[in-house]
């Protein structure tokens, strides 16, 4: 069965992908390369371009064409139907199997571990490919599968224009295959496998529209953002091999609590070991899950199509980070100054982003900042010990972020590709169950009581609140802080798409309702958003923690930290509460009752809103401190390090001075033959050189 | 084992250059007639080599299908063998043999007979080079493969190929010099050439040193280390596009080879001293020139650059001296056999076609090459080192190899992985993606037969090593594991010795 769950994505991805070739391969034979280019450039070009294009200059209309609408003139892929088919079903299947694990694994406790095959065996050095199968990892897999084979069905819809829908139903299927190898691993080595793997997608959905400059920055944004995350990611590996000697989970767990106390000389430091591989490990949490200071790259991506933003970019790739502290909770929780630290990103970014939601305009990039936070949110708990709450969060995020994203890629639609929310309003009876969902979406995000979000979210608070850890009260203040700003930027998104007065009624009349296979998805993730708490907090943030989780977290901490919880004083459980009904009221009073105070207020507090609008700046510090002066460097290394001063000395230097003087005494050679000649002599002295020797030697 | 299997190995494509010598005029007919029969002794060569594959032993440490024979007034031998860390890159060189002359099928038109000649003469040096159990063999193979490279690079090449060649001259040549010396002072020391009985000799410590230097000149220039590697970007720029390919996949590699089977057995005590050196040059090369590939307009040089920096690490964990560093240069170094061997395919594919390697002068192929673009984003990532392809697994080696011993060396060369992945994917995203707006682009054809047979089976390898890379780690695992014991065991010597002289 589980070799069923993690191995149909990628049998489906593997389909779709000859398809996808194939058809590449049909609509663009191969030929000799003697056939030169610059003969043929103005000649009929191919003939599917010719057909849809039969404009009088061939090459060159098509190209002029291409470069603004490209989708519009290729025919779309052959076979587009059954890569779409076969690798949803797969999906649809996988998540069945899902469930069923779920429940076999959560509640019949049957752990268990598939070795597959080996991997890297070196010494004393040894990975296998294997499946982890445990309580975590079953939750993942519900997650994992459940987003992606709706994203799949959803996507059916949405890209149903586009030319390349092999080749998308393929990412996206070895995107679920990636993320899967990831949450199953049962060695580091095989997390970081499954990590850069779901890097790597992300980074090809979010270029998938090749053609846009804009997506292909973004792109390598994202992957090498997250480069530097694992970066830090690697070292904890190596840190980690080098104290405990091996890399399988259960041997590292098990080496830990020996280690605590012990330092290891780490560059020119002496540092807690623990402490050291925690946070290097958590380098890698923070890029992939966009945490303050690598949080860069996630708005960025939202070049890729919305539904890769659903499903990488909203549920599943960016909790990597929350799933990784939770997969390691035995070593964090011996290392308290790293969850510290770990409370400390997450509630920064939680707030930090927050802020940044409130004044953006393009309807994707807020919800990305919301994703942000949600995340920071996550990584509160996981820092304070309370990694099954985190884990809670995680999973109603899951249902309604993808709910928000796929919303608004219904909107996208309708609006004909247009994301800047100023010139949306009144779609409320244009898309009448988009909206409705997208309020339900939101009321789950802002933690309406008795969504899903109200039950995580709160716990989240409320942990953070009895924590003894000593950045916990930093975290709790943070988080409620956010509250008010999560209700504030996600009401001010409600507001000013769906209600009001339409901005742009060329948009605005042409607008319709999706068709139902978006619509399903959508509907389903609704109900999600709402069912998704309640059943299931017991089993995440109640009594039956241990019980469910069992040996897949780590409690010594998290156990007495829940039963305070239960314990906290009226107020601080109803903080969040009020602070979320405060966000609403002020987006109410911004956005429905006196629209025109939003602009009056931008306008007094121009550089605090210039600051906000602006992201707080990181972009441009980073692009001044960092990628400047390494590009300044490259060149300069290059030009003069390596021009200059290395030839310079060396070998240009001498053939210079040796060619100044034959050049006197010979006037009338033409340049190469002579070099090829004096080449020649010193190649014939080298063979004199050996004969000498041969003969010394023999 | 009844016939000198070896031997054949080695030699086989030298009887292949000597049939294409004896046709006489240069009509059509005789082109052909030589790419056919170079092609069929590579191929052969290759299937005699897997034999070699199948027939060895994995679990011996010691030098297998070893030949003998007196030569030289007896003061020199010709003696061969084989173990698990010359093995791999027997296989390497046949295997890519086939594919650089298939590779070299259309593009090469003028003096064909002498190109397939230069060739397979080429193979044969770089086979012996790693099957040579004499010191003075193997330098004769070592340095006889000069030769071919400086014609393949001087007669094929491109326009500034003469300055190329001579810089690639001049650079080995002089490292190759100081490594002659280094031979002369052993066999005086030892009274022998024979590698097996070197490998057991203690050399004094005073000489270690400056054999260790003089072989270090050698490999150094070879591998290319910082700061003598600048002739690689210009001698691959210039070279044809199979002389990139064995330039990169096979050359380079001899100098790695030469630290395993010289430096680091014959002179522990010099490389335990001098290791510090090695990791500084290492570093400086996967920093330094990471970043001067960053700033590259030519793609050939880019991929030259990125090659300096793999073997960055290469070096790093040769002299890191654990199992796993050196297993993993080791598997690095046929990794980047399969993967820069590839990338430069890649290069010929649009040079062939565009006769330029500017990066400014391509953009947006993947609308009109979807096959070519999906193959080179494979071996782009590979580059980058993305776990699953082989790229991965020889950097994640030598990384945690190197960790043990030292942790700035280990973090200061991590972040190249950072840097290579900004490299790759900024030339990926220039050469393939993007609107296809060049109207000297729009009637580029996508990869023919041709192509897909010399790009199909490096696709597959660099993902077949890079999920189950066991069969490459297997092949040289006892000979590593044996390595390191000698090592460590004089090491050890080294050191009570000079504990009982203070």
């Amino acid at each position: 069965m589980y070799h069923a769950i993690v191995f149909l994505p990628l049998l489906g991805a593997i389909i779709a992908a000859l398809i996808a070739l194939a058809g590449a391969r049909a609509r663009h034979p191969g030929g000799p390369p003697g056939i030169g280019a610059e003969n043929h450039a103005h000649g009929p070009v191919d003939e599917s371009h010719a057909r849809t294009a039969p404009a009088p200059h061939g090459a060159h209309a098509v190209l002029d064409a291409s470069h603004s609408e490209p989708e519009a003139l290729e025919p779309p892929a052959a076979g587009s139907r059954s890569a779409e088919l076969v690798t949803t079903v797969f999906l649809f299947a996988a998540m069945l199997l899902s469930w069923v694990a779920f429940a076999d694994v959560g509640f019949g406790h049957h752990d268990s571990r598939v070795t597959l095959f080996p991997w890297i065996i070196s010494g004393e050095l040894k990975v296998d490919w294997a499946l982890r199968i445990d309580t975590l990892t079953a939750v993942m897999f519900v997650v994992v599968t459940t987003i992606s084979a709706f994203v799949h069905l959803y996507s059916i819809g949405y890209m149903e224009e586009d030319p390349h829908r092999p080749r998308f139903f393929s990412y996206l299927s070895l995107f679920t295959f990636a993320m899967l190898m990831l949450v199953t691993a049962d060695n580091l080595v095989q997390l970081f496998f499954g990590w850069e793997g779901v890097g790597l997608m992300s980074y090809l959905l979010i270029g998938f529209w090749y053609h846009k400059p804009e997506a292909n920055a973004a792109a390598i944004k994202a992957f090498i953002v997250n480069r530097v995350g694992d970066f830090g990611f690697s070292l904890g590996i190596f840190a980690a091999f080098m104290m405990t000697g091996a890399l399988d989970l259960d041997t590292v767990f098990a080496q830990a609590p020996a280690l605590t106390g012990k330092t290891i000389h780490f560059l020119s430091w002496d540092v807690d070991v623990l402490t050291l591989i925690c946070l290097l490990l958590f380098m890698g949490a923070m890029g992939k899950s966009a945490q303050f200071l690598l949080h860069t790259w996630l708005p960025d991506a939202m070049e890729g199509p919305t539904p890769v933003s659903a499903l990488i970019h909203a549920a599943t790739m960016v909790t990597a980070g929350v799933f990784m502290v939770a997969r390691l909770s035995p070593l964090f929780d011996l290392a308290p100054a790293a969850q510290a630290f770990v409370t400390f990103i997450g509630a920064t970014t939680a707030f930090f982003t927050a802020t940044i939601a409130l004044v953006q305009n393009d309807i994707k990039r807020i919800i990305a900042y919301s994703t942000c936070s949600q995340l920071g949110y996550m990584f509160v708990a996981m820092g304070t010990g309370a990694y099954s709450i985190g884990m809670f969060h995680l999973f109603t995020h899951a249902f309604f972020k993808a709910l928000l994203f796929l919303g608004s890629g219904s909107v996208i639609i309708a609006m004909h590709h247009e994301q800047d929310i100023r010139h949306m309003g009144g779609l409320k009876d244009k898309l009448p169950l988009t909206y409705w969902t997208m309020v339900i979406g939101t009321l789950a995000l802002t933690g309406f009581p008795l969504t899903a979000g109200y039950f995580s979210k709160d716990a989240i608070i409320e942990a953070a609140y009895v924590s003894s850890n000593p950045i916990a009260l930093y975290g709790f203040g943070a988080t409620v802080i956010a509250a008010a700003l999560t209700a504030f930027y996600s009401w001010r998104l409600i507001f000013l798409t769906f209600h009001g007065t339409p901005h742009d009624h060329h948009h605005y009349d042409a607008a319709r309702e999706s068709p139902l296979v978006m619509l399903l998805p959508l509907g389903f993730l609704a109900a999600g958003s709402i069912f998704a708490g309640y059943p299931f907090r017991e089993l995440f943030a109640g009594h039956d923690v241990a019980d469910f989780f069992g040996d897949s977290l780590k409690f010594a901490a998290g156990s007495h930290l829940l039963e305070e919880m239960h314990h906290i004083p009226l107020l601080i459980g109803m903080a969040p509460t009020v602070m979320m009904a405060i966000g609403f009221v002020v987006a109410w009073e911004f956005y429905i009752r006196r629209p025109e105070l939003p602009a009056e207020l931008a306008r007094q507090q121009e550089p605090l809103y210039k600051f906000l609008l602006n992201k707080w700046y990181f972009d441009e510090i980073y692009d001044f401190l960092i990628v400047r002066p390494t590009l300044w460097l490259a060149r300069a290394l290059w030009k003069y390090g390596d021009g200059w001063t290395i030839d310079g000395l060396g070998p240009d230097g001498i053939s210079a001075r040796v060619l100044d003087v034959t050049r006197g005494a010979v006037r009338l050679q033409t340049g190469y033959l002579y070099h090829y000649a004096f080449a020649m002599l010193i190649g014939v002295a080298a063979l004199i050189t050996w004969f000498m020797f041969g003969a010394r030697a023999g | 084992m009844s016939w000198p299997i070896l031997s054949v190995t080695t030699f086989l494509p030298l009887v292949g250059a000597l049939f294409i010598m004896l046709m006489h005029s240069d009509g059509e007919a005789e082109k052909r007639n030589a790419r056919w029969i170079a092609l069929w002794t590579t191929l052969i060569t290759f299937a005699i080599s897997l034999i070699l594959l199948y027939r060895f032993d994995p679990t011996s440490a010691e030098f297998q299908f070893v030949e003998k024979r007196p030569w030289l007034a007896g003061a020199i031998s010709y003696h061969m063998g084989l173990d698990g860390i010359s093995l791999p890159f027997v296989i390497l060189t046949t295997a890519l043999m086939p594919v650089c002359i298939v590779a070299s099928w259309l593009p090469i038109q003028h003096r064909v007979k002498e190109y397939m000649v230069a060739f397979l003469v080429l193979e044969t040096l770089m086979v012996g080079t790693f099957t040579a159990l004499d010191l003075v063999l193997f330098y004769l193979f070592f340095e006889g493969g000069l030769i071919p490279m400086f014609l393949i690079i001087g007669v094929w090449g491109g326009p500034r190929r003469v300055y190329a060649s001579f810089k690639f001259f001049l650079y080995t040549l002089l490292g190759s010099v100081l490594m002659l010396l280094a031979i002369m002072a052993m066999y005086w020391n030892a009274g022998t050439t024979e590698i097996p009985v070197l490998l057991r000799h203690g050399f004094p410590r005073s000489l270690q040193t400056w054999a260790w230097l003089a072989f270090l000149a050698s490999f150094a220039v070879k591998l290319p280390m910082w700061p003598v590697h600048t002739w690689l970007p210009d001698a691959h720029v210039e070279a044809p596009t199979a002389g990139s390919v064995i330039l990169a996949a096979i050359l380079l590699k001899m100098g790695g080879y030469g630290f395993l089977r010289f430096s680091l057995p014959m002179f522990p005590a010099a490389s335990h001293d001098l290791a510090p050196l090695i990791f500084a040059l290492s570093i400086v090369a996967v920093i330094y020139t990471s970043l001067v590939a960053l700033a590259q307009e030519d793609m050939k040089k880019l991929i030259a650059y990125s090659s300096v920096a793999r073997m960055g690490f290469v070096t790093m964990g040769i002299f890191a001296t654990t199992v796993q560093g050196v297993a993993g240069g080791i598997f690095q170094m046929v990794s980047h056999g399969i993967v820069s061997a590839a990338l430069f395919l890649c290069v010929g594919v649009v040079y062939d076609r565009m006769h330029t390697r500017e990066i400014a002068a391509y953009g947006g192929l993947v609308n009109r090459m979807p096959l070519y673009a999906a193959a080179f984003m494979v071996f782009t990532l590979a580059n980058v080192g993305l776990p699953g392809t082989t790229g991965f697994i020889g950097e994640f080696l030598t990384f945690i190899g190197t960790f043990q011993i030292n942790t700035w060396v280990a973090t200061l060369a991590t972040t190249g992985t950072i840097l290579s992945a900004a490299y790759a994917l900024w030339l990926y995203r220039k050469v393939i993606f993007g609107p296809l707006v060049k109207p000297s682009l729009a009637a580029i054809k996508d990869l023919d037969y041709r192509e897909i047979i010399t790009l199909g089976p490096l696709v597959a390898l660099t993902i077949l090593f890079g999920i189950y890379p066991k069969p490459v780690l297997d092949v040289s695992a006892a000979s590593v594991v044996q390595l390191l014991e000698n090592y460590q065991r004089a090491i050890g010597a080294a050191k009570t010795a000079a504990m009982l002289a203070h």
